[in-house]
């Protein structure tokens, strides 16, 4: 089963509508509570990333017996130094974005420990691909 | 301890959600940062922070909060109020800190 969300960039007002969508889906699912609350934290970091730094982006999520596979990927500035990007505390948001309580440098940590496989791909000016793969059963 | 037994003994606010006050508390976390939350809160906490935006009511109802307690006399704008009846987690309030706050929330919940 395949679903996609649009995520819009700046729209802080509809952050986590997507990551709500894909929870309930699996909810419907009767995907393991478990493993259900870790990919939340993915998603919703992942949603909130492209809020916050892309101008627009979307969600791929693919479902079957045994795994999920989400792709988020954006138009935006991309990240120069991904390694850098996963360090806990790193972070290039803006003041405002702070004031709201992200902004942290614990998104791309926080959806690495919450799933089982994670990838980042990205280009300097054009955008960022992260793809996170999690297994229902280990 | 119920959400409404909690508004009663530490005499809390409450701004929404007076239709899901039944829900059982399992404890209790403390922050102002979002990620901090959704990495680390637990489902059936009371979320006790100063931030009063829409984006709190999205990681309480993904983490399944039990209720979110504004501090310092915070009250949440309308549409954080609408996100919160929608999403079945009520909030709360009290003109207190969060150090007191989470001090009688301790207390409370492990007389």
């Amino acid at each position: 089963m395949e679903f996609r969300y649009e995520i819009e960039g700046g729209n802080f007002s509809r952050a986590g509508h997507a990551s709500s969508a894909v929870k309930k889906i699996l909810k419907q699912l009767n995907v393991d509570n478990r493993v259900i609350k870790r990919v939340v934290v993915a998603l919703y970091e992942g949603e909130v990333n492209v809020v916050a730094h892309a101008d627009k982006g979307s969600m791929l999520v693919d479902i079957d017996e045994q795994r999920i596979k989400i792709r988020i990927e954006d138009t935006g500035p991309g990240i120069p130094d991904i390694d850098l990007a996963m360090q806990a505390g790193f972070s290039t948001a803006s003041a405002a974005v702070r004031e709201m309580g992200f902004g942290a440098g614990m998104g791309l940590p926080n959806m690495k420990k919450n799933t089982d496989q994670m990838r980042v791909t990205s280009e300097v000016g054009k955008g960022t691909q992260v793809e996170m793969i999690t297994w229902f059963s280990q | 301890m119920k959400v409404r037994e909690l508004i009663e003994k530490m005499g809390l606010r409450l701004f929404s959600g007076e239709l899901c006050l039944d829900k059982d508390i399992s404890g209790g976390y403390v922050s102002d940062l979002l990620s901090d939350v959704m990495g680390n809160a637990a489902e059936g906490q009371v979320w006790i922070t100063l931030q009063n935006h829409k984006n709190i009511m999205a990681v309480a109802s993904l983490k399944e909060l039990a209720a979110v307690i504004l501090v310092k006399g915070q009250a949440p704008d309308t549409d954080t109020m609408a996100h919160s009846i929608e999403e079945q987690v009520p909030i709360l309030g009290t003109d207190q800190e969060a150090f007191e706050t989470a001090g009688m929330l301790y207390q409370l919940l492990n007389q």
